[in-house]
């Protein structure tokens, strides 16, 4: 499709002036230049039009509108995601949905929450926080992070081991098919007959359809939360305590594993007293009643010390218990301090693959001369290098892609994914293609198809062509020539 | 491990071509619920074998027509479990038949169901691909998720060959208590005590008694226990085991008997017949002899679906269609994995109607 096919800003404009406030619809450079990049910073893209509904309605009738005129759209909820899931389309309509945030109904003794897609992750929490209930699945970003967003990603956090992930924490979603016809999946019973579409559409990057409202699941507080953070002299020691632990029969309520760097920088940031000495630092979570919690920590204990921890500490208070998890989820933008730019990776690997999976990542963090800092889910294998650059020095973000696609492709071969919570977006396009065989990606094909058959949501993202990976296939095999410059990234 | 994948898929592959329809088994199991009526068999039963298995981990992997209590008892000698105790339903059924049934058992509302622990699949498509999607890890969003759209669907999107399953530790010990209260008490207690951090992990109530299973560290159940009152039942165990198999006498009635999930804080249902309550309150069976449409309407009036467990028909199990446009994504998915319409043809129930 040529751009000269899509109606013009003018026009796409004046005909949604029909269904939405004038404030809705963005078409000047200035205003839709916030919306050109998600949390993937690296790639942007100027939207043709952004558009900001408020109701269902008005989502329906801009789906309808595009559908008709055979507009791409690219939903977007906070633009927090890390994949560039919500990156703009140059000739299509980037669909916020930041504006539907209401909360629509709390249910305490039924433990739902019924909210449209823009109502922030910790908002839901704050919302039944006085009935001892919480939204359990807390990512890093989770004050500004969308649920709308969630759903899209099936977006993790640090207690998912435990908790679950998005997916096992929703009950029943709301959609628009691209046609604006509204589909009602899954219930608040606990199954529905048919096929699980609730797990489809978790997790399916706005492939497939806009969530106009989803009805979560609320589990009540814990009792007890106490955190132990234990330092090693080696990652390999780190690692192995782990897979101790829960071989041991704990799954800690929250499991996180930081290197030397990523310490060092969190502490800097926010001084939550990490040992800045320490190789590995683990924290290491347990919940629940109080007999337990302390049964919990001290098989822990002994679990850590046996496996080398050179030294323990338990968090003395809640105060501290705060602090010690603010320092990892605020690791991402400590590590951004060391260095203009970054790069986080989201691959993810069997546990017992660590020590060398890091080992590696280590010889070629010298080779290419990058420096890495690593950030571990360390209870559910999903690994965070982020890659140190600086995107002014002419080839370094070059570089810093390949050594990423190295790394994503090391963890599919040690029989992992190369993505565990931030999705493929546009970011991970071409490692789908290691990961999957073409039949598998023609599967993907027919299911967006049977979704959206035109292909206007969200195009070109999550899913390769196989075109894109008959090329990318003879990427795989020159592993250290650069792969196809002459082709567009996305 | 036994058993060859290939001559599976060619099987596949020659009824696609020939366009003859195919019924997939396993044990058998639970073809009294849900039996596709075509009369060409493809046979799971010999591909069977623990493919990879590591503890520290929490990952298995198995081949579909492996018995599920092989798996049971190996995860058992490692002090682990499948966290939402399916149903077996008879000695021979298999792996993978328990992930295409997706029925789970008396955790389902503290753990979890099947479909929350499936990590990945391998399986044999309509045109006889073999397929493999999911992985060996907890956390994985690459590609959309078809290994947790098998769950439950009977076979009609594919056949399953292997599956990959998160498992969970063994409790150290457990309790069940029990109180003598009316049905509405029960049911509002239920809910209630699930918004509280009890470790809660099964709850029923039937013939004017609410029992709850706790589970955990002794000290813990011993203090839940002085919380929660109630009087200790000390064949606790049989109770849930019976509950989770069927064995109890409710489920021998010669009365049809209705599997009812709906939404956990709905008061009595009212239904003339017996009731046995599980889930919280989220599942109610009833042995009556209601109209279907009554039944079908009444559960969807508690936000859920009904679906008759003894003395349906087999064949097509589920004949209530889904609302508006969800129906026409149910056949446009179906056409996706099996074009030809040969893999279970009948099934769910509500595809050709």
């Amino acid at each position: 499709m040529d751009k000269s096919e899509i109606p013009s800003e003018l026009e796409i404009g004046q005909a949604l002036r029909q269904w939405l406030p004038e404030s809705a619809i963005l078409t000047t450079p200035e205003s839709k230049r916030p919306y050109e990049t998600d949390g993937l910073s690296a790639y942007r893209q100027m939207p043709h039009v952004v558009v900001l509904p408020a109701t269902e309605k008005e989502v329906q009738a801009v789906l309808r509108y595009c559908h008709a005129q055979r507009i791409p759209v690219v939903a977007r909820g906070a633009g927090t995601g890390l994949s560039g899931g919500a990156l703009p389309h140059e000739r299509g309509v980037l669909l916020s949905l930041a504006r539907l945030r209401n909360i629509v109904q709390v249910d305490p003794l039924a433990r739902t929450v019924r909210v449209q897609p823009g109502v922030r992750n910790l908002a839901i929490t704050q919302a039944v926080d006085a009935h001892g209930l919480y939204y359990a699945p807390d990512p890093s970003s989770q004050i500004a992070c969308s649920i709308g967003g969630n759903v899209a990603e099936n977006s993790g956090g640090v207690h998912c081991l435990k908790y679950g992930l998005t997916l096992h924490n929703i009950l029943r979603l709301r959609v628009l098919t691209l046609t604006g016809e509204v589909v009602e999946i899954g219930s608040e019973a606990p199954d529905s007959a048919g096929f699980d579409f609730m797990a489809l559409l978790t997790g399916s990057e706005g492939l497939l359809a806009i969530v106009t409202e989803v009805t979560v699941k609320v589990i009540p507080k814990p009792m007890v939360s106490k955190v132990i953070m234990a330092s090693f002299d080696t990652v390999e020691q780190a690692g192995d305590a782990v897979a101790r632990m829960i071989a041991a029969g704990i799954i800690p309520a929250g499991l996180e594993m930081m290197d030397s760097l990523a310490t060092r920088a969190a502490e800097d940031f926010v001084h939550a007293g990490y040992p800045v000495e320490a190789a590995a630092v683990l924290l290491c979570e347990s919940d629940g009643m109080p007999e337990v919690v302390e049964d919990e920590l001290a098989r822990m204990k002994t679990i850590l010390e046996e496996n080398g921890a050179t030294e323990l500490r338990v968090a003395r208070d809640e105060a501290e218990r705060l602090r010690f998890w603010a320092g990892r989820k605020a690791a991402f933008p400590a590590v951004g301090r060391l260095a203009p730019d970054y790069y986080c990776i989201d691959g993810t690997i069997p546990r017992r693959r660590l020590g060398e999976v890091l080992r590696l990542i280590a010889d070629w963090s010298l080779k290419y001369g990058l420096e890495v800092a690593n950030v571990f889910h360390a209870g559910d294998g999903n690994l965070h290098p982020l890659i140190l650059y600086d995107a002014g020095v002419p080839g370094q973000f070059h570089k810093t892609e390949e050594l990423a696609g190295r790394i994503l492709e090391l963890c599919v071969e040690v029989g992992g994914t190369i993505t565990g919570e931030h999705g493929v977006g546009v970011e991970k396009i071409n490692q789908m293609c290691v990961q999957f065989g073409e039949d598998e990606i023609a599967v993907f094909h027919g299911i967006k198809a049977a979704f959206d058959p035109e292909g206007l949501l969200n195009p070109g993202k999550a899913i390769p062509t196989l075109q894109r990976c008959a090329e990318g296939g003879r990427m795989h095999v020159h592993h250290n020539q650069l792969p196809h410059p002459e082709l567009p990234r996305f | 491990m036994h058993g060859e994948l290939e001559p599976l898929c060619i099987q596949v592959r020659q009824a696609y071509e020939a366009k003859r329809p195919l019924r997939i088994r396993g044990g058998g199991s639970k073809s009294f619920l849900v039996c596709s009526a075509a009369p060409e068999v493809l046979d799971l039963r010999l591909y069977t074998g623990i493919v990879e298995y590591e503890p520290s981990e929490l990952v298995v992997t198995v081949r579909a027509g492996t018995l599920l209590i092989t798996l049971e008892r190996l995860l058992e000698e490692n002090g682990q479990m499948l966290a939402f105790e399916p149903p077996h339903l008879g000695l021979q059924a298999t792996v993978g038949g328990m992930v295409a049934a997706g029925l789970s058992g008396p955790r389902r509302m503290a753990q979890g169901a099947v479909r929350d622990f499936v990590l990945g699949v391998r399986m044999i498509d309509g045109q006889g691909r073999d397929l493999s999607f999911g992985g060996r890890v907890i956390k994985n969003v690459a590609g959309f998720d078809v290994s947790r759209l098998m769950v439950g669907a009977w076979g009609a999107l594919g056949v399953l060959t292997e599956v990959t399953l998160k498992v969970i530790p063994r409790a150290p010990s457990q309790l069940t208590l029990e109180w003598s209260l009316s049905e509405a008490q029960a049911l509002q207690r239920m809910n209630e005590w699930a918004g509280q951090p009890w470790p809660i992990t099964a709850s029923s109530y039937f013939q004017g008694r609410l029992r709850v299973r706790l589970e955990g560290p002794r000290k813990a159940l011993e203090s839940a226990a002085v919380h929660l009152g109630g009087k200790e039942v000390l064949e606790g165990k049989g109770w849930w085991m019976g509950l989770r198999e069927q064995q109890l006498d409710f489920f021998m009635t010669p009365k049809p008997i209705w599997r009812m999930a709906v939404r956990p804080t709905t008061g009595p249902l009212g239904l003339s017949g017996q009731t046995l309550v599980e889930w919280g309150g989220g599942l109610r069976w009833v042995a009556c002899d209601h109209g279907h449409a009554q039944v079908h309407a009444m559960a969807r009036e508690a936000g859920g679906h009904a679906q008759q467990w003894h003395g349906g028909d087999p064949a097509r199990p589920f004949p209530e269609p889904p609302a508006g446009a969800l129906l026409a994504l149910h056949r446009n998915l179906k056409k996706v994995f099996d074009p030809a319409g040969i893999l279970n043809p009948g099934l769910p129930g509500f595809l050709e109607g």
